[in-house]
C-alpha cells in the first residue's frame, strides 16, 4: 500500500482564527514578536492559538533561513514528570555549584610567563591532579610521601589555604583540600626546600 | 433451557470458582462475567483484585457491593497530563473516602495500588489501622502525605511485605519512620524509598535488612551513605532489585574496596536503578553485577557521562529493560544495538530541559536500536530531531511495537531533512505495528497523520496528542477510526466543537477524554454534557478574575469527560465545574 504524500501548502499562515501574541514574560523563546496581535494579552498566560502560532513562526521562519528550530518554553514541555525534571534540576545545580573556596583555581608556575586556572571539582583525588597539572604545564613532579614530601622533584606543587599560608598538596584528605585551596603554585624545587620536609 | 445451561447446572458454584480462579487477567475475569447471571455471581464474589482506573468513574460502595470478597483494589486519579502541571492543584483524587469505606465494611484489604491520588498521613495511618492482614502499599506520582504517614504503616502494618513509593511528592519530616519498623517485623519483601529527600537512621535500617531474610527488592534514596550500602549488601545478598541512591567514594580507600568486594557477590541481582549522586570513577565496581542485568535505570544519573554509560552498557547483554538519560547520544545508542540483543523496551528522557539541547539524541539513534533490537517492544524518546524516512525504517525493523511514544524537543519540528511534516513517518508506524496498544506523537503534524492512525490502529487504547493536526477533521478520524480507543488526550490542537460532538455515543467506549488549549467552547461542553448523563464533563477554570460563568461561544482552556456510573463529584474545588 503506498502511502500518501501530502505537501502542506500553508505553513506559514493557517486559516484559523489563531492570534498572534506576544510571547509570556516568562519565557525565553526566540519567537518573533508579532505586532499584528490583533488582541493584547492581558496576563502571562498565552492562549494556544498564540503558542501554535508562534510555533509556527518559528517553523517558517526556520524554512526560510534554513536554521535549526529554536526551542521555545511552554508549560509542560518536553511532557516530563515534575518530580523527574526536579530531580534532574537538583542533580545539576548541585554539579554546577562552588561549595567553599575550592572549584576554579588558579594555578602558577615559577618561570612560567602567565597563570592558568583548572577546575577542582574535575579531579577526583590527588593522583588525578597532579596528573593534570603535568599534562597541562609540562612540568615534572615527583612522588609524594608523608615524610619527604617532593623531595627531589624538579617542581612541587604547593596551595595557598583559607587562612593565607602556603601549604604542601598532598598532606589533607582530597575534600578538604578542595574546599581549603584558593591557589596553585608550582614551585621550583631548588626553592622549596624547608616546606613540609626535612 | 440450552444445553449449555443444563451442563453448566450440573457444576456447582465451587467448581466454577476454582475454574475461574486460574483466570487472573482482568479481561478473561470480565469477560465471564458476561455470560450469564450465575457466571456473573460466582466471578464477583471470588473476584480478589480490583482495578479501577478512575477512581471518579464508581464510587466504594458501588464496588463493594459487587465485589464483596476483593482483596487488592488499585485506583488511578488524576488525568495523565497532571503529570506536566497542566491539572491545578486540589483537582481531586482523594483516597481517604476510598479507605473509610473499605474499613468500615469489612473489606479484608491486603494490597492497595495508587497512582496519581491525594494520600493525606491521615489516609496512611487509617490504612495501617484498619486492615490486619495488610501487605503490599505501592504509591505512584502521588502526594500529600509526609514521612509520618510512613510511620504509620510501618508501625501498624504487622504483616507488610511490599512499601513501594515511586516517584512521590513527599514532606519530608526527616522524623524516623524507618526505625518504627518493629523488631518484630521481618516480612519485608520490597522496599522501595528511593524518592524521600531525607536520611533515615542507618543502624535501624542494617537492622531491618538484617532480620528480613525474604527481601528481594531494595531501593534506597540517596541520603544512605556508601558504608551503609556496602554493609547491607553484605547481609542481603539475595537481592534481586537494587536501588542505590549515592555512590560517591575515592576509589582510593578501603571501604571502596569493602563495597566493590561484596558487589562482586551479589549475583542475583537482576535489576539496577538511582545513582542520583554518583562518582563515574566508582563504577568499575559495578561491572561484575552487570553481566546479570535484565534492566537498567540510570535515567536519574546526569552525572554519568556518555562513554562511562557506554562502558557499562557494553557489559549488559542480557538487558531487557534500559531507561537513561539522552546524553548517552546517538553513538552511546550504537552500541546499546550492538549489545543488548535481549532489549525488549528503551527510554531515553531529556537531561536538558531549560536550554538549547546540546546533549540530545536524534534519529539515528532510534534507528540505530530498530535495528539492532529485534525484540523491542516498548519505546519512550525524547530527541531532538526526527525524519520521515527513520520512521519508516523503525517501522520495519520492529513491527512488534505496543508502545510508542516519540517527544520532540521542539514540540513542532519538521522532518530534519525534508522539512515536510511527520505525517508519513508515523503513519508508517501504525501501519506496521498492528498490535500498538499506546502512541504519542509529536512534530509537526497535520490531519493526515490522523488519518493514517484512524485507518491502521486497530488495537490502539491510548493516544497522546500536542500542537497537532489543521482542523476537526483530524480529530474526527481517530473518533471514528480507533474502534479500541480507552483514553485520548490533546492539548493545543485546534480541534473544535463539530469534532468533540459528532459521536457523542463513542465517549461512553472510553475512559476519558481530555483537551486543553484546543478550540472547544462552553457551550459545545454544556451540549454535550446534556446528551451524555453518564459522562462528567468537567471544566477546569483558573481565571480567577471571571465572574459567572463564561458565555456559550467562549472557548474552553481545560476539559477532562470520562464516563461514570455515581454522576457529579462531590468533592470538586471550586474551580472545576461538572456542567
Amino acid at each position: 500500500l503506498e502511502m500518501e504524500t501530502i505537501y502542506v501548502n500553508d505553513l506559514n499562515m493557517k486559516a484559523t482564527e489563531l492570534r498572534l501574541g506576544l510571547p509570556g514574560t516568562d519565557n525565553e523563546s526566540d519567537a518573533p514578536q508579532s505586532s499584528s496581535s490583533s488582541s493584547c494579552v492581558k496576563n502571562n498566560k498565552r492562549s494556544s492559538s498564540e503558542m501554535n502560532a508562534s510555533f509556527q513562526n518559528i517553523v517558517s521562519e526556520q524554512l526560510q533561513s534554513h536554521a535549526p528550530a529554536q526551542k521555545a518554553q511552554v508549560v509542560g514541555w518536553p511532557p516530563v514528570r515534575s518530580y523527574r525534571k526536579n530531580v534532574i534540576n537538583d542533580q545539576q545545580k548541585k554539579s554546577s555549584e562552588s561549595d567553599g573556596c575550592g572549584m576554579f583555581v588558579k594555578v602558577s608556575m615559577d618561570g612560567a610567563p602567565f597563570l592558568r586556572k583548572i577546575d577542582l571539582k574535575f579531579y577526583n583525588n590527588y593522583f588525578d591532579l597532579l596528573r593534570g597539572l603535568k599534562d597541562m604545564l609540562k612540568c615534572k613532579i615527583g612522588v609524594y610521601s608523608e615524610r619527604e614530601g617532593y623531595n627531589g622533584s624538579e617542581f612541587v606543587p604547593t596551595y595557598e589555604d583559607k587562612d593565607g599560608d602556603w601549604m604542601l598538596v598532598g598532606d589533607v584528605p582530597w575534600d578538604m583540600f578542595i574546599n581549603s585551596c584558593k591557589r596553585l603554585r608550582i614551585m621550583k624545587g631548588s626553592e622549596a626546600k624547608g616546606l613540609g620536609c626535612l | 433451557m440450552c444445553l449449555f445451561q443444563c451442563i453448566m447446572n450440573y457444576f456447582p458454584e465451587e467448581v466454577l470458582e476454582h475454574v475461574f480462579d486460574f483466570l487472573t487477567s482482568l479481561r478473561d475475569r470480565n469477560a465471564v462475567s458476561l455470560v450469564c447471571k450465575s457466571w456473573y455471581n460466582v466471578e464477583r464474589c471470588s473476584r480478589k483484585k480490583v482495578f479501577i482506573g478512575n477512581c471518579y468513574a464508581v464510587n466504594p460502595e458501588l464496588v463493594i457491593a459487587r465485589f464483596p470478597r476483593f482483596q487488592s483494589l488499585t485506583l488511578k486519579g488524576k488525568p495523565h497530563f497532571a503529570d506536566f502541571n497542566l491539572v491545578p492543584h486540589d483537582w481531586g483524587g482523594y483516597v481517604q473516602p476510598w479507605i473509610e469505606a473499605l474499613a468500615k465494611n469489612g473489606i479484608s484489604l491486603e494490597e492497595l495500588r495508587l497512582k496519581r491520588m491525594v494520600v493525606s498521613d491521615e489516609s496512611l495511618e487509617l490504612l495501617s489501622k484498619s486492615f490486619p492482614n495488610f501487605k503490599s502499599l505501592t504509591l505512584v506520582s502521588c502526594e500529600g502525605f509526609s514521612t509520618d504517614g510512613l510511620a504509620a504503616i510501618a508501625s501498624n502494618c504487622r504483616y507488610l511485605r511490599e512499601l513501594d513509593l515511586q516517584e512521590n511528592e513527599v514532606d519530608d519530616h526527616k522524623g524516623h519512620w524507618l526505625s518504627c519498623f518493629p523488631d518484630s517485623c521481618t516480612s519485608l519483601v520490597s522496599l522501595n524509598f528511593a524518592c524521600l529527600k531525607g536520611e533515615v537512621n542507618a543502624a535501624a535500617l542494617e537492622r531491618l535488612i538484617a532480620r528480613c531474610r525474604n527481601l528481594k527488592s531494595l531501593r534506597l534514596n540517596h541520603a544512605v551513605p556508601l558504608e551503609t550500602l556496602q554493609k547491607i549488601l553484605v547481609q542481603a545478598p539475595q537481592l534481586n532489585d537494587l536501588g542505590i541512591g549515592s555512590f560517591v567514594s575515592d576509589p582510593y580507600t578501603e571501604s571502596y574496596f569493602k563495597l566493590k568486594a561484596v558487589l562482586q557477590k551479589c549475583k542475583s541481582v537482576k535489576s539496577l536503578s538511582g545513582f542520583l549522586d554518583v562518582n563515574p570513577r566508582c563504577l568499575p565496581s559495578i561491572y561484575p553485577i552487570c553481566t546479570n542485568l535484565t534492566s537498567l535505570n540510570l535515567s536519574y544519573a546526569p552525572g554519568i557521562q556518555s562513554n562511562d554509560l557506554i562502558k557499562l552498557i557494553i557489559r549488559c547483554k542480557k538487558l531487557e529493560r534500559l531507561w537513561i538519560l539522552d546524553t548517552i547520544g546517538d553513538k552511546g545508542l550504537e552500541v546499546v544495538a550492538a549489545t543488548c540483543k535481549e532489549l525488549q523496551e528503551l527510554r531515553v528522557f531529556p537531561s536538558d530541559l531549560h536550554g538549547v539541547g546540546n546533549a540530545a539524541v536524534t534519529e539515528e539513534g532510534l534507528v540505530a536500536i530498530s535495528a539492532g533490537c529485534p525484540k523491542l517492544n516498548s519505546i519512550l524518546y525524547f530527541c531532538q530531531q526526527m525524519t520521515n524516512a527513520a520512521l519508516i525504517t523503525v517501522a520495519k525493523n520492529c513491527p512488534n511495537f505496543i508502545r510508542f511514544r516519540l517527544c520532540t524537543l521542539n514540540p513542532v519540528i519538521p522532518d530534519a531533512v525534508t522539512n515536510q511534516p511527520l505525517d508519513d513517518g508515523f503513519g508508517a508506524i501504525v501501519q506496521s505495528c498492528k498490535g500498538l496498544k499506546r502512541l504519542s506523537v509529536s512534530g509537526l503534524l497535520t490531519d493526515q497523520v490522523f488519518l493514517y492512525i484512524g485507518m491502521y490502529a486497530e488495537q490502539l487504547e491510548m493516544l497522546s496528542i500536542g500542537f497537532a493536526g489543521d482542523s476537526d477533521k483530524g480529530m474526527l478520524y481517530v473518533l471514528n477510526g480507533c474502534k479500541k480507543l480507552k483514553k485520548l488526550e490533546i492539548r493545543d490542537s485546534p480541534f473544535g466543537n463539530m469534532a468533540l460532538l459528532s459521536d457523542v455515543g463513542k465517549y461512553e467506549t472510553m475512559r476519558s477524554l481530555w483537551m486543553s488549549s484546543c478550540e472547544v467552547t462552553y457551550g459545545a461542553c454544556k451540549t454535550l454534557a446534556e446528551k451524555m448523563p453518564r459522562l462528567n464533563v468537567e471544566i477546569i477554570n483558573e481565571n480567577e478574575e471571571m465572574e459567572g460563568r463564561p458565555k456559550d461561544k467562549h472557548r474552553v482552556e481545560k476539559m477532562y469527560l470520562y464516563r461514570t456510573l455515581v454522576g457529579a463529584r462531590k468533592d470538586a474545588p471550586p474551580f472545576v465545574w461538572t456542567l
